[in-house]
């Protein structure tokens, strides 16, 4: 019976509810290791994409309002072939890439300087926790004012969206160093650089990091904003584009592309605070 | 450390061999309206092993951390030798620095490595050198931090209940690890702790903090090894006792 839902079965061939269950805890068996493989994971989207494409091969659902999931796969495929998914994907990355350098250089730049010196913070710590308020997207208008219909405004939205967490996290990481090693570091006799490198900065780590992953979050949200305006390039563009000749499919595509875009850039934060900050133990809840 | 702090007590950090003696004179130290240090005198010989006791609240602590330049007398006098080092109630080792990493903080770079392999040999760590700090078990932590402290070759060691989180049994070889580094290296210490027990093993002298200054100063001449429940022992145990306002009996 397994064998017969895994190759998407008609829906009259469905398993009884009690047989669904018991099919699923056989996904446990020890011996087949499938947790390893993370296919139990799995096995959630996967039904629904195959219920999706099965309700959509029965017409239950319209295919002009969302197209089956083998249609998004062509689609993808036509896009691939023709070389556009991948000129308005390097565009878009490129974006994102360059306004989370400069998020990232203004954002730090700015927490140390607060975080630092009794006259940076107040300098700069009013000024960025009233800007913060902002709904930033809000300001779509003005950059285009600005900046134009170029990459400026795209670029700006970005870096802007981005630098806030940066700045927020690190700036309370480095604040927030234990007071207690900071007593340790005077009884050893570090000046004040020797301080700020091996005490308050190693201490302020693993908050940059977790910025890091909300920057790249509000990245790639900012450059959804950014590129359905006024774009003639990027996945955004892509997805705008596909709208006005009623193309869902390239539009679902796009949407795919956004999400494992998101995927994979948090996959990449987690690899680095593996290894950042490799002296922290193994969580020991949730295993 | 070395030299003067620039407000409050006069604090000198002298040089020259031998290390000199630890004095304190007429130190005052008040948090708002109540003076925790009154005046106090204290002297610390070189070599010796000084035990301070007192109730909680007493400003055992507060005297300690101003010997460890961490908290600055409003009056009075310092006089230290130039090197010392601390070793506190929780380890306090950077989780983010190896074993060997936070031993060797600080210490000039050359040999850094080599110097603190060895402090860490001594207090049987070595194995454990290249471990995270946060993989280390309580009494293996706290050695980690006396081998940071005996690494800087200190004149005057100060303890700040260094004992007091770890289970009875790490407790016990604690102890013996710190007499034995302390004869082999013949600094100073001074070892702030509330258990006369503890004061009993392990110091030359043990003087109690009252009314922020010194009330009681004991001469412990006990020969070492030392053992609980001999006569001697309980005789000084009693006096030590009375003067934190307990009886023998009480403390049973």
């Amino acid at each position: 019976m397994s064998e017969q839902v895994l190759n998407v079965a008609p829906p009259g061939a469905w398993p009884r509810a009690a047989s669904v269950g018991a099919w699923l805890r056989r996904l446990d068996v020890p011996g087949l290791r499938l947790r390893r493989f993370g296919l139990r994971r799995a096995a959630t989207p996967l039904g629904i994409l195959i219920l999706w494409q099965v309700a959509s091969s029965s017409g239950i659902l319209p295919t002009r309002v969302v197209p089956p999931p083998l249609a998004v796969l062509l689609a993808a495929r036509d896009l691939l072939v023709s070389g556009a998914l991948i000129h308005h994907l390097s565009v878009s990355l490129l974006r994102v890439a360059a306004g989370l350098a400069i998020a990232i250089v203004a954002g730090a730049t700015l927490a140390l300087a607060a975080g630092l010196s009794r006259l940076g913070e107040d300098l700069i710590d009013p000024a960025l926790q009233m800007a913060r308020t902002l709904p930033f997207l809000a300001l779509v208008p003005l950059f285009i004012l600005w900046f134009g219909i170029g990459e400026t405004p795209k670029v700006a939205l970005v870096a802007l969206g981005a630098t806030f967490p940066i700045y927020l996290n690190l700036y309370a990481g480095v604040r927030g160093a234990d007071p207690k090693l900071v007593e340790v570091a005077t009884t050893l006799g570090l000046s004040r650089a020797g301080l700020i490198r091996h005490v308050v900065l190693p201490a302020a780590l693993p908050h940059f990091l977790t910025g890091l992953r909300y920057a790249i979050g509000i990245a790639w949200l900012s450059l959804v904003v950014g590129e359905q305006i006024n774009a003639d390039s990027g996945i955004g563009y892509l997805m705008m584009d596909a709208r006005d000749f009623l193309r869902t499919d390239i539009i679902m595509v796009g949407l795919a592309v956004y999400a494992l875009l998101g995927l994979a850039s948090d996959q990449a934060v987690r690899a680095l605070e593996r290894k950042a900050l490799a002296w922290r133990p193994p969580a020991k809840v949730g295993r | 450390m070395d030299g003067t702090w620039d407000a409050g007590a006069a604090v000198t950090a002298s040089s020259g061999q031998p290390a000199p003696d630890t004095k304190v004179r007429g130190l005052v130290r008040r948090f708002g309206p109540t003076a925790v240090l009154d005046g106090l005198d204290l002297d610390i010989p070189a070599g010796r092993f000084v035990a301070l006791l007192g109730r909680s609240g007493s400003g055992k602590t507060t005297l300690l951390r101003t010997l460890a330049g961490l908290d600055t007398a409003e009056q009075g006098e310092v006089i230290l030798p130039p090197k010392r080092a601390v070793v506190f109630q929780e380890p306090r080792l950077m989780p983010w620095k190896r074993v060997w990493e936070n031993v060797a903080l600080g210490l000039p770079d050359h040999d850094a490595r080599d110097r603190a392999e060895q402090a860490l040999r001594e207090v049987e760590l070595a194995h454990r050198m290249d471990s995270w700090p946060l993989t280390l078990s309580g009494g293996e932590a706290q050695r980690a931090g006396l081998a940071r402290a005996l690494v800087r070759d200190p004149d005057l060691l100060l303890l700040d209940e260094p004992f007091a989180a770890l289970d009875a049994l790490t407790r016990l070889r604690m102890q013996a690890l710190v007499i034995a580094l302390w004869k082999r290296h013949g600094m100073a210490a001074l070892l702030v702790t509330h258990d006369v027990d503890e004061a009993l093993l392990l110091a030359d002298h043990a003087v109690v903090l009252q009314r922020g200054q010194i009330g009681l100063q004991l001469p412990i001449d006990l020969p070492r090894p030392r053992r609980h429940g001999t006569p001697a022992f309980a005789v000084l145990r009693g006096e030590l006792l009375g003067s934190l306002g307990l009886t023998a009996e009480e403390a049973a």
